[in-house]
């Protein structure tokens, strides 16, 4: 008999270990050779991990969303090879073989753990078939049990019954009575719900923790609302997209908002920038990297449009346009998805008047969009509708004060009240 | 006028209203209860007991003038017997008096205040009741209606001369030569059964295919050949016309095709009606289902404070029902939390031999869209029948496929009418086949044929 012991491989530089996201294979699975056994996550990228031989997988090194040191046993694989053992002796050698094996460092326990072949839970079949609470039947309960239920205020509905066909005997009020509803598959009506459903926080969702975490007790957000009439701006870009060529993308608000912004930083270098408060050093970057908040499947990414200010709006919207269907497929590479200097956060169209958006540390500033509405707006003589627009944006109190932010927002709401100067050069 | 306050007031004393009143007497509501007529209704004065008293005697004398013909199994011969029905009558007028006053006695132990006359909304809180002594004004929180329902007339064949209703069937104290019976429904059957077996020429006649139409054709067929046993000619498919210019005959027509019936008396029982004018139900306007007063799940009307139970409500057309929805709302407006929640309402049919159903019929299962087996035992297999000349019939069960519930039981056969009350309570219990095949059917008992049909449905019939 042979065995194959995979052990974490190296899935990037400089990756010490990696969290362990999916398990394609359980003990007892055949697996051929490049058949994907497992997905890790190491910072943003999810690397599978292919088995380099065929055989029979024996035991699993590790459970969803725990981290494994690069180089601890992740797979033991069973594999043909001189002499198959008698099957009652596979445990035995299997247990041997784990002692025998140095500890992983990361999931020292599990490793211990003797492989257990995957048991069928012995679940007797039911001796009787389940109450069926169709619509059209009622509870199933004698005269005195109903009675006594209709005087204790108790829908029998709600009432599991434990007798036979499911009648509702004197213990099952009973029991319900003192408990509640609480063991009661809830069926009908606004019956009382106690199920908890445990969901582990693994993969993007603990990234995504982790960095909202970090953001929110490391910097003091200030958060500035102002509303934004971009009634000549949806107007510009109604034009655009109507003119616009073939090969050029359609124009959202969000190209205009990051030439804004590219404009806006330039004058105030200060909020395009990265706060290193361990060294207490601001970095002012010239490029202008965006970063643009994108909803995914799997939870929120940030992919990052590089050299903003290198971009026309255009090449802005078609660059916005690509990052955003990587990190949608789950194809964005790593460099796609760090290096934001700032960051825009837009839940579009699902609207909301203002958000407290949190900064994607290390940054020092974050632009939130909300939905643009039609508004009355008064303009000295009478209401007329207009197109608004606010925008919601938070700032690292520490290095930007209230006045900075709220020049850098009116700077913003200017060059989008009068989209003709973002394309002003100078 | 005479004016009194109650917190109750149950209009009709039949059986669903005086039940009504004696719970709600029991229970210490100040009631009162107001009746036109004698007390016990349709029911104890022209209808169940009445009839079954005439069944008994006519079976009874049935069985003599079988033992006089030689015909008799068990060796029993006679003379002649005759049958003076004016002494029959008087005798089953005396059950009925000695119930009246049974049930004038049970309000007045109650404490329920009885009203005699005719009653009429003023309003949803106020009737005045027409009575001897002049009117009287009564004024309740709560009103019952309970007014029962009457036979329906055929616009040309009123009821009058020898056109009767079931009610004048059971005073007649002469039994008729011939008696012609319009609708094969189970009042007409009793009543035609017990004349043909007082010796009348009876002929029914049916406007659908087959008598005893709620009944499946399992079940009424045993009926069917008992009606041909004693001479009772059924024809189906046949409308009733008029009386012939004699007044001695009915014309009737089936298929188009013309005849006349010989009719001494004619017995029209094509159904009955909810007694819904004459009291003032216009003044309160109640919401209709139908004909029927419509009622919720506490019978409750469209009216605050207004109830309705019994036949006024709706079908079944069921004494018991109508002293279960009594009860029921006699202890709502005591103040105690109650629903209808009953699982099935019994009937009996009492024709030779009887029919009794609880619950589903397979149909009635196959069609809500349930897997059902059923299972049927005959009495022909059953020692106490043997002995008792009850061969005919059976008892069947029909039960959920999935947890073997049982959802019906129906029966056909002599006395069956005495199995309806456990055919009903393993209904109500909610009773698996299970539960009846594990329980001891005592020996020798027609009741032995619900267990046996209990193994059977199961798929193992001991004595079959």
């Amino acid at each position: 008999m042979g065995e194959f012991i995979l052990k974490m491989p190296d899935v990037g530089e400089g990756v010490a270990e990696a969290e362990l996201v999916e398990w394609h294979v359980k003990p007892g699975d055949p697996v051929r050779e490049d058949m994907v056994l497992a997905a890790v996550m190491t910072d943003k990228a999810t690397v599978e991990i292919p088995s380099p031989v065929s055989g029979k997988v024996l035991w699993l090194g590790a459970e969803i969303g725990d981290t494994i040191a690069v180089k601890a046993p992740l797979v033991r694989i069973e594999t043909a090879g001189e002499g198959e053992p008698a099957p009652d002796s596979v445990p035995e050698a299997l247990a041997d073989a784990v002692r025998e094996e140095p500890v992983a460092v990361a999931a020292p326990a599990k490793a211990e753990a003797p492989p257990k072949p995957q048991r069928v839970e012995p679940r007797p079949a039911p001796a009787e078939p389940r109450p069926v609470h169709d619509a059209s039947m009622k509870p199933l309960a004698s005269p005195a049990v109903r009675l006594r239920a209709r005087e204790s205020g108790i829908d029998l509905r709600q009432v599991t019954g434990t007798g036979p066909a499911g009648r509702i005997t004197h213990e099952d009020l009973e029991l319900f009575l003192s408990r509640g509803a609480e063991a009661v598959p809830a069926q009908v009506g606004l019956a009382r719900k106690t199920a908890v459903e445990e969901i582990k926080v693994t993969g993007l969702r603990r990234r995504i923790a982790e960095k909202m975490s970090l953001s929110t007790s490391r910097i003091p957000h200030i958060t500035y609302v102002e509303e934004v009439d971009v009634t000549a701006l949806e107007d510009l870009r109604a034009t655009m997209n109507r003119d616009r060529k073939p090969e050029q993308p359609k124009l959202t608000v969000l190209p205009f908002l990051m030439r804004a912004l590219v404009k806006t930083a330039a004058e105030q270098p200060g909020v395009n920038a990265i706060f290193d408060d361990h060294a207490g050093i601001v970095h002012r970057h010239a490029a202008v990297h965006i970063g643009i908040a994108t909803q995914t499947p799997a939870g929120l990414t940030v992919p990052v449009v590089r050299h903003a200010e290198a971009r026309s709006i255009w090449d802005c919207a078609s660059e916005l346009n690509r990052l955003a269907e990587a990190a949608r497929t789950g194809t964005a590479t790593r460099d796609e998805l760090t290096g934001s200097t700032i960051t825009i956060s837009s839940l579009g169209a699902l609207g909301g008047i203002a958000s407290t958006p949190v900064i994607n540390h290390p940054e020092v500033a974050i632009v939130g969009v909300n939905k643009i509405a039609v508004r009355p707006v008064w303009d000295g003589t009478q209401f007329v509708p207009r197109k608004i627009m606010n925008l919601s944006s938070s700032f690292d109190h520490r290095v930007i004060d209230g006045w900075d932010a709220a020049t850098f927002v009116q700077r913003l709401k200017t060059l989008l009240e009068t989209p003709a100067l973002i394309f002003v050069e100078g | 006028m005479k004016e009194i306050s109650c917190k109750l007031l149950v209009l009709g004393a039949g059986p669903g209203g005086y039940v009504c009143a004696i719970r709600a007497g029991q229970l210490g509501v100040n009631t009162v209860i107001v009746e036109k007529a004698k007390a016990g209704g349709t029911c104890l004065n022209v209808g169940c007991i009445p009839s079954k008293a005439l069944i008994h005697a006519a079976e009874e004398f049935h069985k003599l003038r079988v033992a006089a013909s030689g015909r008799s199994p068990l060796g029993l011969s006679l003379n002649a017997p005759a049958i003076d029905l004016r002494r029959t009558i008087a005798w089953k007028d005396g059950i009925v008096g000695r119930l009246n006053g049974g049930v004038t006695g049970l309000l007045k132990k109650a404490g329920v205040k009885a009203v005699l006359g005719e009653a009429r909304f003023v309003d949803g809180k106020t009737v005045d009741v027409e009575t001897e002594t002049g009117l009287q004004r009564i004024r309740a929180e709560a009103v019952v209606i309970a007014t029962g329902s009457a036979p329906v007339a055929l616009p040309d064949l009123p009821f009058g001369g020898n056109v009767i209703s079931s009610t004048e069937a059971l005073a007649l104290t002469e039994v008729p030569e011939t008696l012609a019976v319009i609708g094969g429904g189970y009042i007409g059957l009793e009543l035609g059964t017990a004349f043909a077996k007082l010796g009348s020429k009876v002929t029914v006649l049916e406007a659908l295919d087959r008598i005893l139409p709620q009944y499946d054709a399992d079940l009424s067929r045993p009926v069917m050949k008992r009606l041909g046993e004693i001479g009772v000619q059924v024809f189906t498919r046949t409308a009733a016309k008029r009386l012939t210019a004699d007044r001695r005959g009915l014309l009737a027509e089936e298929n188009g095709r013309s005849f006349e019936v010989a009719a001494e008396k004619v017995l029209v029982t094509v159904g009955r009606r909810p007694v819904t004018e004459g009291w003032g139900l216009e003044e309160i306007d109640l919401d209709r289902s139908g004909k029927f007063i419509r009622i919720d799940d506490h019978c409750r009307t469209s009216m605050r404070g207004i109830y309705a139970i019994g036949d006024v409500t709706g079908e079944p057309m069921l004494a018991h029902r109508a002293m279960a929805q009594g009860e029921m709302v006699a202890e709502i407006v005591a103040g105690q939390k109650r629903s209808w929640d009953k699982r099935c309402i019994p009937a009996v049919c009492f024709t030779d031999p009887e029919i009794v159903g609880a619950g589903l019929s397979p149909e009635e299962a196959r069609a809500a869209g349930i897997e059902v087996r059923v299972g049927q035992f005959p009495f022909q297999a059953n020692g106490r029948a043997m002995t008792t000349l009850a061969e005919d019939g059976f008892v069947r069960v029909v039960a959920r496929a999935d947890n073997h519930l049982v959802l019906g039981i129906h029966a056909v056969g002599h006395g069956v009418s005495e199995l309806s009350a456990t055919f009903a309570l393993a209904i109500e219990m909610g009773a698996r086949l299970e539960d009846i095949a594990g329980t001891i059917h005592a020996h020798p008992t027609q009741s032995e044929a619900l267990q046996e049909a209990a193994f059977k449905t199961l798929g193992h019939a001991l004595h079959i």
